[in-house]
């Protein structure tokens, strides 16, 4: 363990440069802002954790850095490129797995994997053979013809990663990537990730509300709290500050113990089939 | 232009349509049932008027309503793309709202004209008998703006709508009333003055009439008229969909 972060500090030193910078980033939705003037930064090769209770503003700061929502005020820069300015550019440098399932389940798993190489513009020999190597890295490629309708939940999550891999992204976010796996699976893939992560330096954007997870795979935490960055540091620096022994202690003594009241999301209300004009 | 985004949207459509067989059997009932039950039930009433063979007449009709469904449908499916989920998946693709709108459209058009094709081989066999065969193409044309047009209202619609409650509602107060003051089930000369207002604003009437005149059916607003119109009404709203389209939030 101290190896490999003695190993991924060696690699992080050789790529100081900021992937992604972040500059008096605000999102106002009328009165209410959730997301309330904020910098950060994430180096080239980092494993950077974005944690924050429900309703903080992770959400909003993830579509934000994805280009799904555009910003009241203030820049995001990724690999250079800005998120407004240049957005083809911006989304071809990152994969995202996100929270909610996002795949086409009337197509097969190898449809939805090809389809997902040709919109980002992939030849067809180099898909082939990502696609082959990716889904067999998950364990799904003698299910590759199979419906993805047909998919436990636990299959479809591990096609979902493996899609966000497909384009060889420079950055990959992931949002609350783990939940339905088992504990082999999430192992599996933690260990690919941090070998990408050391032998092709890869940045990992990850949100979670698992403490344990956070602590073991981050290089850098950010804890965001009423649309606020209220800290930012190593695991360790964060416990040090609190006077912690955990994670989870140092999120609770840096946000509070209260309860959050939650929003539903736009997925939430159609299921639940409330309103029925947007607005 | 990204032509491989749309090429890929255009052909997921086309893979999930050949993947839906129930649906596309289920939806040949209804102009079957408009064929058999108008089509033969009218027919006598139709010649004894003098409008002569009442199948003939009804027959391109009942193809362009059946590519109205299936396109205004197809653009409506925008809705259960944001509900699984696969919308996301497209809008942090490095591929411009416009062209994702542009594909799905296509792809949404490509079916409605399939599904036309279809009820087109069916009503041959119930007897219809297009007269001029050179003037296929020009159907086909005709086929193609109905279903383009549709489409994009479809995706229109599905951009403003936050769930399928409110289809009920568009299937009885936008879709059938585009259907019947079309022209489709009845000639539409000599009409009453409301009536015909009516039919001279619903944009199917213009191509239930290039349908008809391209299938050998006296033509009533003439094919200029009729492809202008159409033409105009596609471009409108395919700018008003991709428009519209461009401000989902996901």
């Amino acid at each position: 363990m101290s190896i490999l972060r003695q190993m991924r500090f060696c690699s992080s030193i050789t790529f100081m440069e900021n992937i992604i910078e972040i500059k008096n980033l605000t999102k106002k939705y009328g009165d209410f802002t959730a997301v309330n003037d904020i910098s950060f930064h994430v180096k080239k090769g980092e494993v950077f954790a974005f944690l924050g209770p429900n309703g903080a503003g992770k959400t909003t700061t993830i579509k934000m850095l994805t280009t799904l929502l555009s910003p009241t005020s203030g820049s995001i820069k990724m690999d250079g490129a800005d998120t407004l300015r240049n957005q083809n550019k911006v989304r071809a440098t990152f994969g995202i797995v996100f929270q909610d399932p996002s795949l086409d389940d009337e197509l097969t798993a190898y449809e939805n994997m090809d389809m997902h190489g040709m919109l980002y513009k992939m030849p067809t020999k180099e898909r082939k053979e990502r696609i082959k190597m990716l889904l067999e890295f998950v364990e799904l490629w003698d299910r590759k013809d199979s419906l993805v309708k047909q998919f436990s939940g636990g299959m479809k999550r591990r096609l979902e990663i493996a899609r966000g891999f497909m384009h060889k992204p420079k950055i990959l976010f992931l949002d609350e990537p783990t939940v339905g796996l088992d504990p082999q699976t999430r192992n599996h893939i933690w260990s690919y990730l941090k070998k990408l992560n050391q032998e092709e330096g890869l940045t990992v954007f990850l949100t979670t509300h698992h403490m344990e997870e956070a602590d073991r795979v981050s290089d850098r935490i950010a804890i965001i709290d009423h649309g606020k960055i209220i800290t930012e540091g190593s695991a360790a620096e964060l416990k040090k500050r609190t006077n912690t022994t955990s994670l989870e202690e140092a999120f609770l003594a840096l946000t509070g113990k209260e309860v959050r009241p939650e929003e539903a999301s736009t997925a939430d209300t159609l299921r639940s089939q409330r309103r029925m004009w947007r607005r | 232009m990204n032509l491989i985004a749309i090429y890929t949207l255009w052909k997921r459509q086309l893979i999930r349509y050949s993947r839906s067989r129930s649906r596309i059997i289920g939806s040949l009932g209804q102009p079957i049932l408009f064929l058999v039950a108008l089509g033969f039930g009218f027919g006598p009433i139709f010649a004894k008027a003098g409008q002569g063979n009442y199948i003939q007449f009804l027959a391109p009709g009942v193809i362009a309503m059946s590519i109205l469904f299936t396109a205004v449908f197809a653009g409506i499916e925008v809705i259960w793309d944001r509900q699984f989920g696969f919308l996301k998946e497209t809008m942090v693709a490095p591929v411009s709202r416009f062209e994702i709108m542009i594909g799905r459209t296509l792809g949404g058009a490509t079916v409605a004209v399939l599904q036309g094709v279809l009820v087109f081989i069916i009503t041959l066999f119930i007897g219809f008998r297009p007269s001029h065969l050179y003037l296929l193409p020009v159907t086909f044309a005709f086929m193609f703006l109905i279903a383009l047009l549709f489409t994009a209202l479809g995706t229109a619609i599905a951009s403003v709508l936050e769930d399928m409650t409110g289809f009920q509602l568009i299937m009885n107060f936008l879709v059938m009333p585009i259907f019947f003051l079309s022209g489709a089930l009845f000639p539409p000369s000599g009409l009453p003055t409301a009536l015909d207002v009516i039919v001279k604003i619903d944009p199917l009437a213009y191509g239930v009439d290039g349908l008809r005149g391209s299938l050998g059916q006296a033509i009533h607003f003439g094919f200029g008229t009729d492809f202008l119109v159409l033409g105009v009404i596609v471009l409108i709203f395919i700018a008003a969909g991709s428009w519209l389209f461009s401000r989902i939030q996901v």
